[in-house]
């Protein structure tokens, strides 16, 4: 609650600030600030404290793997803004209402993670989404942001459409809103009805995490909107609807997963497929990128696909594994000014310490060990095998994980391996020493991620 | 705890080689650490009766991994390999210039902390940790410092092993959720029952990644390009260490866990392996470059281990284990050899070389021992691993056995046609200007020489050292 309430409340006074101060990079500092606090409050509730204690008469759960894995969000909030405040600022001329909006998605982000209501659900999915059609498109004199917008826009009604029946069919079916009412089994009265609910939500959730087919809009919204804001997309927002998703499929439906698994089986499928195949013939990184995060979101959806005790486990280290190397790979992408891969050459010898960070982000993208990224691969292939998956599927998800290497160490070929390249980065120290504490924490999860992250979900 | 100290020498001197400057001062720093690892190998091969050696510390208990070391006969044998090889590269490239030679000897000493890591790892997860981590500096060193076709040959070398890794991986999750109480231990797994049908399919999982790294034929199409390519100093560490990995992984993670996959399946691997042998040393013939015929050279040894491995009798899996150690030291010799020609002459081309016997003596003394002990005469360290091998090889299957020997004498011929076009007939206009072997370099070459005749005249401590791990796994396989 505390993150929801703040963040909220810190959205509204970002945007009067825009209007008394007018110093424009005060903003950057507020909002840095603004992340803390919520972090902080976060980690408050955690270990018990909150200001508002009430649940809203059910419709909230605060439970332990809500709140942990609404911290690690928070505190791949705090990197994002140290690390591309600036160009969030550089954006446009309302600085103070772009931050403004981004902590708005952030309490949309709360009630995704902390919901125990459809309505809930469909209420945080709508505050994430809405605030996000405005950042894409706030590159307002660019035609290729003003599409996005528009695209993300249309095809996101739909699927919120799509939501909404699929909600009033659950409640045809059930009779309630609430998810311990929707803990549905083989035997309900109204099976039919239940299931086509089932079926929307499936659609429409895959449609918020950019799996295939539902993917469609992802590459162009992310290439077109501003790259600080695709970052802030292919990170957090995705990983919220992540927990929105486990907590429906692997919660609530789980007594019914002998009938949505083959369709999800064939989600994964494609995903995985479609989003490595696709990344490798990219010439620009950041429509790589585009296409990676739906790559990785197929392996996000092994952890749904599970719906057994790793899944949360493992949900929760893949998220702060790929939100933290997303966002660093992302804040050294912002710098250059050429996206093509060719425009990373020679990196390695003008900037050592961006290309350092790039490769380990690179490599725990890839999932190489050492890196949060292997154990984050590691534990959602494990729960999907725990699940009694059809070890095909595992084998070719691992396949795909070595087509994956192909795109992303094009990167480290580009600037470790090759000549080139008279870009000046911009870079401040704090910046630096921002980046140095992704790949600490990056490291530091790939060596010991039980005491680093999961022991705090298992052992309270 | 010195097996800990074994790892963590080559990790800590690696990292802090990287923030060194200056040429000499990396040069000497990194041959400390490397002599310094090569003592504390010492001191573990000193206090040999204690083996096996194991150290174990908590690391993911929620999972059920711990991080576990043990050293046994085998693993101390390819230690010492380690251990000794690394001086032995250090001092015989002594005089070799890279660009920015930091991040080279930094990324070197990496890789041995990782390769020891594979010998020494007795948890799956510690297992599978180091023999992905063992390739990333290898990655780094091929591409940055290799030849000319460096990136796609590196490239396509990564993607392949980190494929078969990644199978390995799947095979291991797989049989951690078969272990009674959830454990990624080496014991957990050795006490596995698995039934026949899930050893079929499992053995092809981790062979898959095993016979990437080794190469077998015909997985072996990455290795040629891959030895070319890299920079002579880590072509030694590749084809000395990084394919012990695979022939070691065999001996410790796939024979003793599937019994019944092997015998299902030997016949196969010997073929395959013995196939690879003879293709490989036909290849091996046709070859002018130096590098690509000892890599293909390279493959045709490693395909008499790979086939021994597999057969179920003392003789051939103790001469396997012994060849791990006479092919590492061996081939490390060619490779100095092929190295300061390349730097003299500037080629590797046989047939732009000739006469170097007259402007080298010393060389070409050293070099022709060297060469014998890679066809394997007697007297050489090599003539008892092959030896025991064939006999083993006899003992299962005659006529494969014959097969094996064409190989061995293709092996001789094109040995003898390299020294021959290398060292005899008359000087040009590249060979001229030789002059004779640097100080370095003949150090190198010396201690090689000197350690193939002693384990070719006396190599009964190496028996005695491997005998316990011959009989565990005869033990698994009956």
């Amino acid at each position: 609650m505390n993150l929801i309430l703040f963040s909220a409340i810190w959205g509204v006074g970002m945007m009067l600030g825009g209007l008394f101060i007018k110093n424009r990079s005060a903003a950057k500092n507020m909002a840095l600030l603004g992340a803390l606090l919520l972090t902080s409050g976060n980690l408050l509730e955690l270990n018990g404290f909150a200001v508002f204690k009430s649940d809203f008469n059910g419709m909230l759960d605060y439970n332990r793997f809500g709140l942990l894995y609404l911290t690690v969000l928070s505190v791949a909030l705090i990197f994002y803004f140290l690390l591309s405040g600036k160009e969030i600022e550089a954006v446009g001329k309302h600085p103070f209402e772009y931050f403004a909006l981004l902590f708005f998605v952030m309490s949309g982000v709360g009630l995704v993670a902390l919901f125990n209501n459809l309505l809930v659900l469909f209420l945080g999915i709508e505050i994430i989404s809405i605030p996000l059609y405005i950042l894409t498109g706030s590159d307002k004199r660019n035609l290729k942001s003003n599409e996005a917008a528009l695209k993300y826009f249309l095809m996101g009604a739909f699927s919120t459409g799509i939501f909404l029946l699929g909600i009033a069919f659950l409640y045809g079916g059930s009779g309630s809103f609430r998810l311990q009412d929707l803990m549905l089994q083989q035997g309900d009265q109204y099976i039919v009805l239940l299931l086509i609910g089932v079926v929307l939500l499936l659609i429409s959730l895959s449609f918020k995490v950019s799996a295939a087919p539902f993917h469609f809009w992802t590459p162009d919204v992310y290439d077109g909107a501003p790259t600080v804001f695709t970052s802030f997309m292919a990170t957090i927002v995705k990983a919220a609807f992540f927990i929105g998703f486990l907590k429906v499929f692997s919660g609530a439906f789980s007594g019914l997963s002998e009938n949505w698994r083959p369709s999800f089986t064939i989600i994964i499928v494609l995903t995985l497929l479609i989003g490595n195949i696709t990344a490798v013939y990219q010439q620009s990184v950041k429509r790589m990128l585009a296409y990676s995060s739906i790559a990785q979101a197929g392996f996000m959806l092994f952890s749904v696909y599970a719906s057994n005790d790793l899944a949360e486990q493992s949900l929760l280290l893949y998220a702060a594994a790929y939100c933290l190397s997303t966002i660093g790979l992302f804040a050294v992408l912002i710098k250059m000014n050429d996206y093509t891969f060719e425009g990373f050459n020679g990196l390695a010898k003008k900037e050592p310490l961006l290309a350092f960070v790039a490769s380990v982000c690179v490599f725990s993208l890839a999932g190489i060990p050492l890196t949060a990224g292997f154990f984050a691969k590691f534990y959602v292939l494990s729960a999907a095998m725990k699940s009694g998956a059809n070890l095909w599927l595992v084998i070719f998800a691992v396949i795909m994980a070595a087509v994956s290497v192909y795109y992303y160490f094009r990167i480290i070929a580009a600037m470790y391996f090759k000549e080139g390249g008279e870009q000046v980065l911009v870079t401040t120290p704090v910046y630096k020493w921002a980046l140095m504490l992704v790949v600490v924490l990056i490291l530091l999860l790939g060596v010991i991620p039980e005491s680093a992250l999961l022991n705090w979900l298992v052992l309270y | 705890m010195t097996l800990l100290l074994l790892l963590f020498i080559p990790l800590a001197g690696g990292i802090t080689t990287f923030f060194l400057k200056g040429d000499k001062q990396v040069k000497s720093w990194s041959l400390l650490i490397a002599l310094a690892s090569l003592a504390v190998m010492g001191y573990n091969l000193y206090a040999w009766n204690e083996l096996p050696k194991t150290y174990s510390v908590q690391w993911l208990p929620l999972l059920g991994s711990s991080f576990a070391l043990k050293m046994d006969g085998t693993s101390a044998l390819l230690s010492l390999l380690t251990g000794l090889s690394y001086p032995i590269i250090f001092i015989a490239t002594l005089r070799n210039e890279y660009a920015s030679v930091n991040r080279f000897y930094g990324l070197m000493l990496l890789a041995q902390a990782g390769i020891l890591g594979v010998f020494l790892a007795a948890d799956a997860l510690v297992f599978y940790f180091f023999w992905e981590l063992a390739l990333i500096p290898v990655y780094f060193l091929c591409s940055q410092w290799g030849g000319e076709k460096r990136i796609a040959a590196t490239f396509k070398f990564f993607i392949y092993t980190f494929l078969g890794s990644l199978f390995m991986l799947v095979g291991i999750l797989y049989m951690y959720y078969q272990t009674p109480d959830l454990s990624f231990s080496l014991e957990a797994f050795y006490d596995l029952r698995l039934s026949a049908a899930q050893q079929s399919w499992l053995f092809w999982l981790l062979f898959a990644a095993f016979a990437i790294k080794m190469p077998v034929f015909p997985f072996h199409t990455w290795q040629p390009d891959a030895y070319e390519q890299s920079p002579t100093a880590v072509t030694m560490v590749l084809s000395a260490l990084m394919v012990k990995m695979g022939l070691f992984a065999v001996l410790r993670w796939l024979l003793p866990i599937f019994p019944l996959a092997n015998v299902q399946y030997a016949g196969i691997v010997i073929g395959l392996s013995i196939a690879g042998m003879i293709y490989a040393s036909i290849l091996a013939i046709q070859q002018d470059d130096l590098k690509r015929l000892i890599a293909y050279s390279s493959i045709a040894h490693i395909g008499l281990m790979s086939a021994s491995l597999f057969i179920p009798n003392n003789s051939a899996l103790q001469g396997a284990i012994i060849q791990f150690f006479c092919h590492g030291v061996n081939v490390l010799g060619m490779w100095i050899v092929v190295d300061l020609i390349e730097k003299q002459t500037g080629t590797r081309k046989m047939s732009e070389l000739g006469g170097l016997a007259q402007k080298s003596p010393t060389l070409v003394i050293l070099l022709v021992i060297v060469s014998l002990a890679n066809i394997a005469l007697p007297l050489t360290n090599a003539f008892i691993g092959e030896f025991l091998m064939f006999n083993g090889l006899f003992q299962y299957n005659v006529w494969i056995a014959a097969a094996g020997g064409i190989a061995i004498i293709l092996s001789a011929v094109y040995t003898l046609r390299m020294i021959q076009s290398v060292f005899y007939g008359t000087t040009n206009g590249v060979t001229e200007k030789f002059i004779n072997i640097a100080w370095n370099e003949a150090v190198g070459l010396s201690i090689i020489v000197v350690a193939i005749f002693m384990m070719g005249l006396y190599p009964e401590p190496v028996f005695r050292l491997t005998a316990d791990s011959v009989t565990a796994i005869l033990g698994f396989i009956k």
